[in-house]
């Protein structure tokens, strides 16, 4: 096993690179649940929608750019329309609540997705290069070093914008506290539908990335259930929880894959993250990086 | 008028705390009870009985067992089908190691490893709360499904990974389970099983452990300081909920599809038991059974609506508006009532009293 | 006529630290059975922090607490409660998806013992004790004045009311010691002057030691035996009521120091105090 130190840093790197992947979707859930408390079940059948909708643009012969312009604007929609119809009218329940409601909107969307776009597996190509690459003695395959430095880069304009912008700002005072928020003049509705749409575009470039590399199918939206672990690791509301929680769930699931699965007969990715998330949370129930609930009495 | 309570003095506190305190309502379960035992056996057609009734109680079973570990002991949890797996190859291999064990016992033996199973997964809850739990529960989920895959053992190394129920009888000669069983022996044995438990159920409710589930549920903080043990009450919850699921999945592999492989009870069934139960009514035995009957009718209504109302529609399209419907539905039932069909009933009720007034 | 007895629970020199935030240092409070005890203090003084010492929520950095004879440094809440300790909560502790009949059951949870399969089947041995115990909790709500609203789910109940449910509670678990923190907190004069009844009956019929935390200081004045003050986690006056009113730390502790000008003196603070 370890005598061979180069193919251990294939594996290593090869798992931070997957890991970003799932910090990517993670930080979608991230977002929502921060502003909104809701916990987004459907957020992978918002990546898979997406990505639907941008290879159906592409296949009937529209340019990328354009295809991608008009996907962004197919989720703000998608947002606008689920603030209006579930979020306004479920403002008060409790948070068990709302995510059923997730549940059943990853439902429709599934649906309604295949409805228009077809149930095939759809091969996306964007002319990202999938060449391995050897830097530095170290195998890497330049797929997913795009696919990286796309996510990073994304992850890190979003926590520039948290911190830094206005309504960066306002977003935050909306996680902390909604009714201290409106009464300061923030907008609710207005700061969840920038939420969820930007929770959107998120899972659109997700969904490029996976679909790139998987083709755009209905286990795309499976992918979510990746993301569980990461959030658990990194704590529900935690913005660097998700990237750090995914970096280590990407590196841990390819080294325990490779270095224990033969002994479990393989295929051990399946609920390893689940596992390694739960011992995490023995030691932090809130994960790495979430608020500590403190119950006052 | 038709629902007056007037005159129906309850003179102890034994008679406040029936199940039942109202006449009518003690008729109407009465009646219940006997349409399912005597008029359905003799008319129902086999289709009926067995892809409608014996369904339908199996998954209200489950949907119990969920109840009472999510609705009334607020630990959500995500791992429903997993401990319906646990439950069904626990049967079977019992049935085929020991192949004279009477099917009853084997069905009680299977819902106690359940719930062993169950309070292992259980631990966590003591440190890990609210959505971090039901994620947790997920590793069980995959956990469990994984290795009923992996491991040939469980299922006697059949080269396909199914397992099939071995036929069984019980008083020696009414087959419930294999090719032999008549749908009538089937329906009245799980109808009688999913009776008893849900009596049982009842009984636990209403008492002290019904009371500390609910505490706990609505603020365990406090429930520490009535002297409530949160990890005892906890991981009894879990115990209870899945045998009340490994029995549910034990039927479901023995009686309702007689032969099943581990990935009938991945996370999709989690999360339509789930559904189930926020559709019925958390905290509600009565909800557990109404929204089983919807989820299992559901399906049925929406494949037959299209040709009753003279559309040829093509299959892809049909499934996919059912998924879309489906979601809706969900949506629309959490804004309109999100104590689910339970309280509906019990507001319905309401009305009843008052009839023909309006309020 | 009850005799105020020993010491039931002495706190000594409890130091209790958030962060960097002393919340008490190095009180030593003791609280004698049979009698009605007032904890007072300005805002942020410690004195929820010092029940909730003694209920077990909070383990203190240092001192110990001895309880009927035994000494702990950390208590755990259901030990509290198995002790004979029990409480009411600032900010009402109920259960608010129960009825008021239930809640008040859950204060017996501690004397039931039946175990599941017995509750499973439910007739016989888990009912008679299920019944035996709604007589007791009968006997607390009819004891409370609130049989109108036994079956009514405690979440739509007003405040004053819940406030009576949670103090039912409290009582349905028998306790030697019941701590309260400001019961009449947000009521009007009817419904303390009724809470002031429940507390000195229950100190006369039951005899139970009583510690609550008030800042109403007519109520304290009027039906407690010794009163305790605490200011920024420190015990400035122990003792009956007109000494501690009377105490030069306690008036300087909630009116200030005088100032050097005299058209600053306060007068709206001292008849807000005197007013209670």
């Amino acid at each position: 096993m370890w005598d061979n130190p180069e193919f251990v840093l294939e594996v290593v790197i090869g798992g931070l690179l997957s890991g970003i992947m799932y910090s990517l979707v993670a930080l979608g859930f991230v977002l929502i649940f921060k502003a909104s408390g809701v916990f987004n079940f459907a957020q992978g059948t918002m990546v898979l929608f997406a990505a639907l909708t941008f290879v159906g643009l592409i296949e009937r012969g529209l340019p990328i750019w354009m295809a991608f312009v008009i996907a962004v604007v197919v989720m703000i929609l998608l947002a606008v329309a689920v603030e209006r119809l579930m979020l306004r009218s479920l403002v008060n329940q409790e948070q068990i609540i709302l995510f059923m409601a997730t549940i059943g909107l990853a439902f429709f969307l599934d649906g309604f997705g295949q409805l228009v776009w077809g149930g095939d597996v759809h091969p996306l190509d964007i002319g990202i290069p999938k060449a391995p690459l050897i830097i530095g003695g170290v195998l890497v395959n330049e797929f997913d070093l795009v696919a990286a430095i796309v996510a990073g880069s994304l992850v890190a304009a979003l926590a520039l914008f948290f911190q830094r912008t206005a309504i960066g700002r306002a977003l935050r005072a909306v996680a902390d506290d909604h009714q201290a928020a409106q009464s300061v003049g923030i907008p609710l509705p207005t700061i969840w539908v920038i939420v969820w749409s930007v929770a959107g575009v998120v899972g659109l470039v997700a969904g490029i990335m996976w679909g790139s590399n998987l083709g755009v199918q209905f286990s795309l939206s499976l992918v979510a259930l990746k993301a569980l672990p990461v959030l658990m690791l990194g704590g529900f509301t935690s913005v660097p929880g998700a990237i750090v929680g995914g970096l280590i769930v990407g590196v841990g699931e390819k080294l325990a894959e490779v270095f224990w699965g033969p002994a479990f007969g393989g295929a051990i990715e399946d609920w390893f993250a689940y596992a390694l998330a739960l011992v995490f949370l023995l030691f932090r129930p809130q994960g790495l990086f979430g608020e500590r609930i403190i119950e006052r009495v | 008028m038709l629902y007056r309570e007037v005159g129906q003095f309850k003179a102890s506190y034994a008679a406040d705390q029936a199940i039942f305190p109202i006449r009518q309502d003690r008729w109407l379960m009465l009646g219940a009870l006997a349409v399912a035992y005597f008029v359905i056996p003799a008319t129902g057609s086999e289709y009926w009985l067995l892809t409608i009734m014996v369904p339908f109680l199996v998954y209200a079973l489950a949907a119990l067992g969920l109840n009472l570990l999510t609705g009334y002991a607020g630990q959500v949890s995500l791992g429903t089908g997993g401990f319906m797996a646990v439950g069904a190859f626990a049967t079977y291999k019992l049935t085929t190691v020991f192949p004279g064990l009477n099917i009853v016992l084997a069905l009680v033996l299977a819902g106690i490893i359940a719930a062993l199973v169950g309070v292992l997964f259980g631990f966590p809850s003591l440190r890990i709360k609210g959505f971090y739990l039901a994620v947790a529960t997920l590793a069980s989920q995959f956990f469990l499904i994984w290795m009923f895959n992996k491991f040939p053992w469980f299922y006697n190394y059949s080269a396909s990974g199914v397992i099939s129920a071995p036929p069984r009888a019980l008083f020696g000669q009414i087959y419930v389970t294999g090719a032999e069983a008549d749908p009538r022996a089937k329906y009245l044995f799980v109808l009688t099983v999913v009776v008893l438990l849900a009596l049982a159920a009842k009984g636990l409710v209403r008492g002290r452990i019904g009371r500390a589930w609910m505490a706990i549920r609505d603020m365990d903080v406090a429930a520490e300081i009535i002297g409530i043990r949160p990890l005892r009450t906890k991981l009894l919850a879990f115990a209870l909920s899945s045998f009340y699921c490994g029995i549910a999945g034990a039927m479901w592999a023995f009686i309702y599809t007689s032969a099943v492989e581990a990935s009938a009870f991945e996370i999709d069934r989690s999360f339509q038991i789930l559904f189930m139960i926020i559709i019925g009514g958390l905290g509600s035995i009565l909800g557990s059974f109404l929204g089983a009957g919807f989820i299992v009718l559901l399906p049925i209504f929406l494949d037959n609506a299209p040709r009753l109302a003279g559309l040829e529609l093509p299959v892809n399209l049909v499934t996919n508006l059912q998924t879309m419907i489906f979601g809706a539905l969900i949506i629309f039932f959490l804004i309109i009532e999100p104590n689910g069909l339970a309280r509906l009933w019990v507001i319905g009720k309401e009305k009843l009293r008052l009839w023909p007034f309006p309020h | 006529m009850r005799r105020i007895g020993e010491p039931i629970l002495t706190a000594d020199q409890i130091t209790l630290a958030f962060g960097g935030i002393t919340a008490l240092n190095g009180i030593s409070i003791e609280i004698r059975r049979h009698e009605i005890l007032a904890i007072i203090g300005p805002n942020g003084a410690g004195k929820t922090s010092m029940l909730n010492v003694i209920n077990g929520f909070y383990h203190p950095q240092a001192g110990t607490i001895t309880w009927k004879g035994e000494t702990r440094r950390r208590m755990r809440p259901y030990h509290a409660a198995a002790a004979g300790i029990s409480r009411t909560f600032q900010n009402v502790a109920l259960f608010r998806g129960m009825t008021t009949l239930d809640n008040v059951m859950t204060g017996r949870l501690l004397r039931m013992h039946r175990n599941f399969l017995w509750q499973a089947i439910y007739s016989g041995p888990a009912e008679q004790e299920e019944l035996a115990h709604r007589a007791y909790a009968e006997r607390i709500i009819d004891f409370l004045e609130i049989q109108a609203i036994r079956k009514t789910p405690v979440g739509r109940l007003p405040y004053g009311l819940q406030k009576r449910v949670e103090l039912g509670r409290a009582l349905a678990m028998e306790p030697e010691l019941l701590l309260l923190d400001e019961p009449m907190a947000g009521m009007n004069v009817e419904e303390k002057e009724d809470m002031c009844r429940f507390i000195l009956d229950i100190n006369d019929e039951f005899g139970t030691t009583i510690a609550l935390i008030e800042h109403d200081m007519g109520v304290v004045m009027d039906i407690s035996d010794r009163v305790v003050v605490l200011d920024y986690g420190r015990k400035i006056a122990d003792g009956p009521p007109d000494e501690v009113r009377a105490s030069p730390e306690v008036i300087a502790a909630y009116l200030g120091e005088p100032h050097q000008r005299e058209d600053h003196a306060a007068p709206q603070h001292t008849a807000a105090a005197q007013r209670g």
